[in-house]
């Protein structure tokens, strides 16, 4: 994809993605994309430099991000691990055990682990990007709030925190927003299991709502495979995958 | 003198006029709004991880239940995010289909909308009227998927079949008599397609209806103008979307400005508020009915002289048929790998937006080259709505709670999830 600056030279006209890459470049130097096969801007932010690069995106004149659409934690622990091996069944045949809970020794490298990304758009020059912030400390995962910037981050974040344990410093209210009264756990967390950890059911010996430790098994109906595709490996095809939603986006 | 506190009230989550699930607690001076904190997640469902749990088609089925009044328009973000990181282009009759039946979806939202908006605030007749048009679309849908509500109708690459040509007609019974069979059947004699002209001719004169009991009405313009003010810049800070930013008086839809299927083809008006109350924001819903309504016609125009195939014809993502799977060895094959497995998407990150009744509904959607999502988000208008409903309230009455919440066109299934 051309999409990417670097190669923009060698284009008679760039496109609206290269010119707003280069918008990019130009207010904030250092940062580069993170390379995309859908046709989207995404840049990688230090943690320390989110607020001083969400407030250059709100005001430069080439940029003007003026609204935040979305503000989502993501866990990467189990990106890229098969519960189900499929690379070497040529020559030794399936496995039949699901390899369950993707939480291995071998885990993401440390600061690599929770991530918040930020959507944003761009009302006044119609364009999209997205901001992703790596949080330093996996065990209390902590990055600054950008309410202060835009007013929408207040409740996207407090769903961050509650889903995924992130901390937004200077948030002005950070509760939990969709959990139980008293839930304990981050439940988007992939070390969470899906059926959770308490059930509630009506007790009629003490004559109330009970919590307890949840009685069914987790189980995996469908394990998750990951399988190389020659179609999809840009190393392997010229033309590009995604002439379609390329020219769609653009617009 | 005594001490004047302020009074703490809870509204919800079981009261009507919450749409659902809502709890508000409210602080009240007199009956003045000093601060109102949403409590939300009574119907959090953790769609999202659920969906992480399942191959890319069976996670369909969910979508239809976030926001479960404009049930298509959420499918098409999460089959569009799907079909941009395979790089699928569903044929231009699919694409078609797809723009009629969320602009059918917008409509059977905003009448549902303004029912509730209007009974909400005292008006009772508008919400019979709206639920009479309603009946006629729900038909549509059950006609195309089956099912009245919770279609599961969109897939990656196109819909999941042509539209019938024969629309379903009601059998005789000894419950109805003849007289009324054959009344409701009349307009039932047609294809899908006819049965949608005829509404399409018939919905402008309704819109008209609805307009005479509302727009003009002395009642319907004290409890709606000038309540829940929001200027375009505060709507642009508090990530409004859709009719909650137009009300507002910025010109902004994705349909028009980042156009998705075929909506670049389609001759429609963005209609836009001026003061960003209430009222605006009633007068912009009313409008995108009839510019829906124009829509539709236009799409149905085409797909009535535009016969052709609604899925793309890949064996990787799409199911064989059943004659070919009983007569061929390989199309078995296929048929048995997306069932128990589904397919694998490239590893890569998309955000897909629709512009959906209620305003912007986004899905970032993670893969990582397994055949379930790694992570799903959406991003649903309402959610940003909701945010701000404190500072809508803030200073006015309590009655006017009820107008706000209407006006933000609330529904839980979107905001938690």
């Amino acid at each position: 994809m051309s999409a990417i600056p670097g190669t923009t030279a060698a284009v008679a006209t760039p496109t609206r993605l290269e010119i707003l890459a280069q918008a990019v470049t130009a207010a904030l130097p250092g940062l580069t994309p993170v390379a995309n096969h859908t046709g989207e801007l995404t840049y990688e932010v230090p943690a320390n430099e989110l607020k001083a690069a969400a407030q250059a995106l709100r005001e430069a004149s080439a940029l003007k991000f003026e609204m935040c659409m979305d503000v989502c934690g993501v866990d990467y622990l189990s990106h890229g691990r098969a519960e189900w091996t499929t690379e070497t069944a040529t020559s030794s045949g399936f496995s039949r055990g699901v390899a369950r809970g993707a939480q291995g020794v071998d885990a993401v490298p440390p600061g690599r682990r929770f991530a918040v990304v930020y959507h944003l758009l761009s009302l006044s020059l119609n364009q999209r990007l997205r901001l992703r912030v790596f949080c330093p400390d996996d065990a209390a995962p902590m990055v600054d709030s950008v309410t202060d910037i835009w007013a929408s981050a207040n409740w996207f974040e407090r769903e961050a925190f509650d889903l995924f344990g992130i901390l937004f410093r200077g948030h002005p209210d950070l509760r939990r927003l969709l959990t139980d009264y008293g839930f304990i756990g981050h439940p988007f967390r992939k070390d969470f299991p899906l059926s959770g950890n308490v059930e509630v059911r009506y007790d009629p010996e003490k004559g109330r709502v009970v919590y307890q430790p949840v009685t069914i098994d987790p189980r995996v109906l469908v394990p998750k495979v990951i399988r190389h595709d020659n179609r999809y490996d840009p190393a392997l095809t010229n033309a590009p995958v995604h002439t379609t939603s390329l020219t769609k986006s653009d617009g | 003198m005594a001490e004047i506190r302020n009074y703490t009230m809870n509204f919800g989550p079981q009261h009507p006029a919450a749409h659902g699930v809502l709890r508000l607690v409210l602080e009240l001076d007199g009956e003045v709004i000093q601060k109102a904190d949403p409590h939300v997640g009574l119907l959090h469902r953790a769609t999202e991880k659920l969906a992480e749990s399942k191959p890319f088609n069976q996670s369909i089925g969910y979508m239809d239940r976030l926001d479960y009044v404009s049930m298509m328009c959420n499918e098409h973000a999460y089959v569009m995010a799907i079909e941009k990181l395979l790089g699928l282009e569903p044929p231009l009759r699919a694409q078609y289909i797809r723009v009629m039946f969320d602009e059918i979806t917008r409509i059977l939202n905003h009448l549902m909308w303004l029912g509730a908006h209007a009974i909400d605030i005292g008006a009772m007749t508008v919400f019979l009227y709206c639920f009479r048009e309603r009946e006629d679309l729900m038909d549509c849908y059950e006609a195309v998927s089956g099912t009245r509500m919770h279609a599961t109708y969109y897939r990656p690459g196109g819909v999941y079949r042509d539209l019938p040509g024969l629309m379903p007609q009601y059998p005789y019974s000894q419950w109805r008599s003849k007289k009324e069979v054959d009344r409701l059947n009349a307009r039932r004699s047609g294809g899908l397609l006819d049965f949608i002209a005829d509404f399409t001719k018939r919905f402008p004169a309704n819109v008209d209806q609805y307009e005479t009991l509302l727009t003009d009405n002395r009642i319907w313009k004290q409890r709606t103008v000038n309540i829940g003010v929001v200027s375009p810049e505060r709507a642009m800070q508090l990530g409004f979307s859709g009719p909650m930013l137009r009300g507002s008086g910025i010109e902004w839809d994705l349909r028009k400005k980042q156009p998705y299927d075929v909506y670049d083809q389609l001759d429609f008006d963005i209609p836009v508020g001026r003061n960003g109350d209430c009222y605006d924001r009633y007068l912009v819903r009313v409008e995108e009915l009839r510019q829906s309504n124009r829509i539709i016609e236009q799409c149905v125009a085409w797909l009535k002289a535009n016969p052709g195939p609604v899925m793309i014809d890949d064996r990787k993502v799409r199911p064989p048929r059943r004659e070919e799977m009983k007569g061929d060895m390989e199309s078995l094959i296929h048929h048995f790998k997306l069932m128990t497995e589904g397919y694998c998407v490239p590893a890569g990150e998309v955000y897909a937006a629709v512009e959906a009744p209620k305003g912007e509904l986004g899905v970032y959607l993670v893969s990582d080259g397994a055949n379930k999502p790694y992570r799903l988000k959406v991003r649903p208008p309402g959610f940003a709505h909701l945010a701000s409903l404190d500072e809508m309230v803030r200073g006015h009455m309590l009655a006017d709670v009820v107008a706000v919440i209407g006006t933000q066109d609330i529904v839980f299934g979107e905001i938690d999830r």
